[in-house]
């Protein structure tokens, strides 16, 4: 007698605005056409993923005062592409990162509830925090936050948030015409919360959606993030490291849970990932390689090296050696709207230095060697059998693949990696809940 | 711009269960039904089968009163209209859309997206928050009055505007030459300055396909109304005489001109709140029974019309040019708006009162307006 194999969490990741997208080949289409959500999100409902998934940015980059001009530009609003979308899929859960900071918990909560309505119980919402003061700009709150302020904020939030979804009893609507009342006597209760951050009072105007709570997902894997996600999340979009720094994280994060009363199965920890499938192990790597190649263009590898350098390095060639001027620490502001800020400039050129000095490596070479190495090459088989592994050994319960082209990204591993996972026993051949909540196994809202 | 008759605009509200207050008791749908999208969608697709220009759903971030008879509770407007686009082809869809509490920047690109979505249909109906729920339920300033609130809800659809065409319709470039995705001379920052707010952009969405989704204004307030005269396609009022409403709409139209708008772009259409059935005498038993099962408010504007379809289409033909046009309130729905649909319709499209042949596919073209041109845009 065997153990059921653990089932594999997958969700998909619409192509982004960075440089991971590759834009300049042939088989890119639109980023904004609805066309292309609509060919993403089926590929992955037929797929058998647990969910679609929606980065956020809430201004559009830019690099040396300039809006930045060589990677994908333009997306739409989040909530109103995943209504949208619940109308051409029937299973798949609706995720969007939506800032805890540039929205206020009312209309959030009230905007995630109709959207839990409109998709029958497929609402999901990644908190994130973000609020720097570049983005701030576009919005009435404008201003910084203190980064220490972020995720107590962010808390208060969630609290606030998961107050008006409560705010109606699941039967305020039951029974049929001729009952006295539209809402039954004590269906809608006020809620109220006053806290340093918000000072906010009344009814929502959703009833109890189908999932009560849409799911919750939190990014970030700092501690103060673990912290926040074992509190109130149902779902950890983590980086990925590997293995062994998986397992460490996966251990560490459900490790938490008990601290909150909840147990080791109600957080799912599903970090990103890219991959690459091929007939043969060496054309997987070939394709790779020439995936990174167009990710990293020479001009994107010297922006690359000018955030970290923080001056300007237009003067180098991209196929030549690292630049022999001394970087600008102070000058970290060169590229804003970008997610991540390299903490010690000095040492990583340091690194770099070394690096590129060992292996021969031009600027090109380097930013390709150091950033862009796909998470998963290989065969189909290898893919599958990677992917289940991680898994298996509790390095995390299943990944959020991002995709480098729009929108066909997913053809490949939907038609050549699922059916191997299907046939491994570790993805649903077919939706077996009636909600997001309940194909992910999650509990029911406290 | 030539004084043939232009064909009338013809919008349906899709609220609920329909306009009248106890329209809930009646309608097919059970109450939670009128909290998913398939109600929404089949209505419109009614909608649509008639060949009307638009549904509109309203939109408010404060609970209905408890009054006990009457529906409480609404989902997002936007959010409603953008989950039924793909589900309807033809129909325009304007969500109402609140500028008090609500961030310019998020208003935009979601009425944007609304128009990516429906490949063009989209529009939006301005409005402002004047309650002290809705200011309770964000806790971030306290009730203004209302001329306040709508300058600065002109202010909110000036921005919009604006971000709609921070984007020129050719920013994106994809040129793999020198490896630029987007003209950075196309993108615009608007940098706008709102009553206590600013917003520096550009929009993170491209231009919507109509340029601008049609801007919806109710004139019900001196203040609506110079708003709408500022910055409406469409203006929404309720007049109960024909004399009236020709009045009304020349005040609106020449308060457009004086804004420096062309008036002929701004249509004014009228509320027509319609009961419809085989014969009067049963149009009036359906009003009792709904009368009294909860009654309408007293003082309701607006034309009301309770009687039979062919009477209801010599009442909207006697009112061809002194509006552009009405917005239904079927009182049940969908029992009304399909009356009007198999009953008045045809009636009108005989009379040569609506648009022959084929919808345009646009929301814009509906209403006879030119894709908008780009503010920035370099000639």
């Amino acid at each position: 007698m065997t153990t059921p194999r653990k089932q594999i969490r997958l969700a998909a990741h619409f192509p982004g605005v960075n440089n991971t997208t590759v834009w300049s080949d042939p088989a890119s289409r639109s980023q904004i056409d609805f066309s292309s959500f609509v060919h993403l999100a089926r590929t992955a409902e037929r797929g058998g993923f647990d969910f679609f998934f929606l980065a956020e940015g809430l201004r559009l980059r830019e690099h040396q005062g300039r809006i930045h001009d060589l990677d994908v530009v333009g997306r739409p609003d989040t909530l109103a592409v995943l209504a949208g979308l619940a109308a051409v899929t029937r299973h798949l859960g609706l995720a969007g990162t939506l800032s805890a900071t540039y929205n206020e918990p009312y209309e959030l909560a009230r905007q995630l509830a109709s959207l839990d309505h409109l998709s029958d119980g497929r609402a999901a919402w990644n908190v994130v925090t973000t609020s720097d003061a570049f983005t701030g700009e576009n919005f009435r709150r404008g201003g910084y936050l203190d980064h220490a302020d972020r995720y107590e904020r962010a808390a208060a939030f969630v609290r606030a948030a998961r107050g008006w979804w409560d705010s109606w009893s699941a039967d305020a609507l039951a029974g049929g015409r001729d009952r006295p009342t539209f809402v039954n006597e004590g269906g809608v209760r006020r809620f109220a919360q006053t806290d340093r951050f918000f000072a906010v009072e009344g009814e929502s105007t959703v009833p109890r959606s189908p999932q009560g709570h849409p799911v919750v997902i939190q990014a970030g894997d700092s501690v103060q993030g673990r912290d926040f996600a074992a509190a109130n999340a149902d779902v950890i979009f983590s980086r990925h490291g590997g293995l062994e720094q998986g397992r460490d994280f996966y251990a560490d994060v459900k490790g938490r849970l008990g601290g909150y009363g909840r147990s080791p199965e109600d957080l799912l920890i599903m970090p990103a990932a890219t991959f690459v499938v091929a007939g043969t192990a060496a054309e997987a790597e070939e394709r790779a390689r020439h995936i990174r190649y167009q990710q990293v263009s020479g001009q994107t590898a010297i922006r690359s090296l000018e955030q970290v350098w923080g001056r300007d390095l237009s003067a180098y060639d991209p196929d030549g050696p690292l630049p022999d001027v001394e970087p600008d620490p102070g000058n970290t502001a060169i590229s804003q709207g970008r997610a991540g800020r390299v903490k010690d400039p000095l040492a990583q050129v340091r690194a770099w230095r070394e690096l590129a000095e060992a292996k021969k490596l031009s600027i090109r070479d380097l930013v390709v060697e150091t950033t862009a190495r796909q998470t998963f090459v290989g065969t189909p088989d290898g893919v599958a059998a990677q992917l289940d592994e991680h898994v298996q050994t509790k390095a995390c319960d299943g990944f959020v693949l991002v995709p480098h082209l729009t929108p066909g990204g997913l053809d490949d591993f939907v038609d050549l990696v699922v059916p191997l996972l299907r046939e491994r026993g570790v993805l649903r051949t077919e939706y077996t809940g009636a909600t997001l909540r309940e194909n992910l196994g999650l509990p029911a809202p406290r | 711009m030539s004084d043939a008759p232009q064909p009338l605009r013809i919008g349906a509200a899709i609220d609920g269960a329909g306009a009248h207050p106890a329209a809930w008791r009646v309608a097919r749908a059970e109450p939670a039904e009128l909290f998913t999208a398939g109600h929404y969608a089949e209505l419109a697709r009614e909608a649509e089968r008639g060949a009307l220009d638009f549904v509109t759903l309203d939109d408010s971030l404060a609970l209905q009163d408890d009054t006990g008879q009457t529906v409480r509770g609404r989902l997002d407007a936007l959010l409603t209209l953008t989950r039924i686009a793909p589900e309807t082809t033809t129909v325009g869809l304007v969500p109402t859309v609140t500028t008090t509490h609500t961030e310019p920047f998020h208003v935009s690109k979601a009425v944007a997206t609304l128009d990516h979505v429906s490949l063009g249909r989209a529009g939006w109906r301005v409005q402002v928050s004047t309650t002290e729920a809705e200011s309770r339920h964000f806790g971030r300033r306290p009730v203004a009055e209302r001329p306040r609130l709508w300058t600065e809800a002109a202010a909110v659809a000036d921005v919009v505007g604006r971000l709609w065409d921070s984007w020129e319709d050719d920013a994106e470039i994809r040129d793999t030459a020198t490896g630029r995705f987007v003209d950075t001379d196309r993108l615009h920052y608007v940098d706008f300055s709102g009553p206590g707010w600013s917003v520096r952009g550009p929009s993170i969405t491209p231009r919507p396909p109509q340029g601008h989704p049609l801007v919806v204004v109710r004139a019900d307030s001196e203040e609506a109304e110079s708003a709408a005269a500022a910055v409406a396609d469409v203006v929404l009022v309720a007049p109960t005489e024909h004399g009236a409403a020709t009045a009304l709409r020349a005040r609106i139209r020449a308060a457009a001109e004086r804004a420096g708008r062309d008036p002929a772009h701004v249509s004014v259409l009228a509320d027509l709140r319609v009961l419809l059935a085989e014969d009067t005498a049963t149009a009036f038993n359906r009003r009792d029974r709904l009368d009294s099962l909860a009654a309408p408010p007293v003082r309701e504007a607006g034309l009301r019309f309770t009687g039979t379809p062919h009477d209801l289409a010599a009442r909207i033909l006697d009112w061809t040019g002194a509006v552009d046009g009405f917005t239904l309130y079927p009182a049940v729905l969908p029992d009304d708006l399909s009356a009007f649909v198999d009953g008045v319709v045809p009636l009108l499209r005989q009379a040569g009162a609506l648009r022959p042949g084929s919808p345009t596919a646009t929301l814009r073209g509906r209403f006879g307006l030119p894709r908008a041109g780009n503010r920035y845009a370099r000639a």
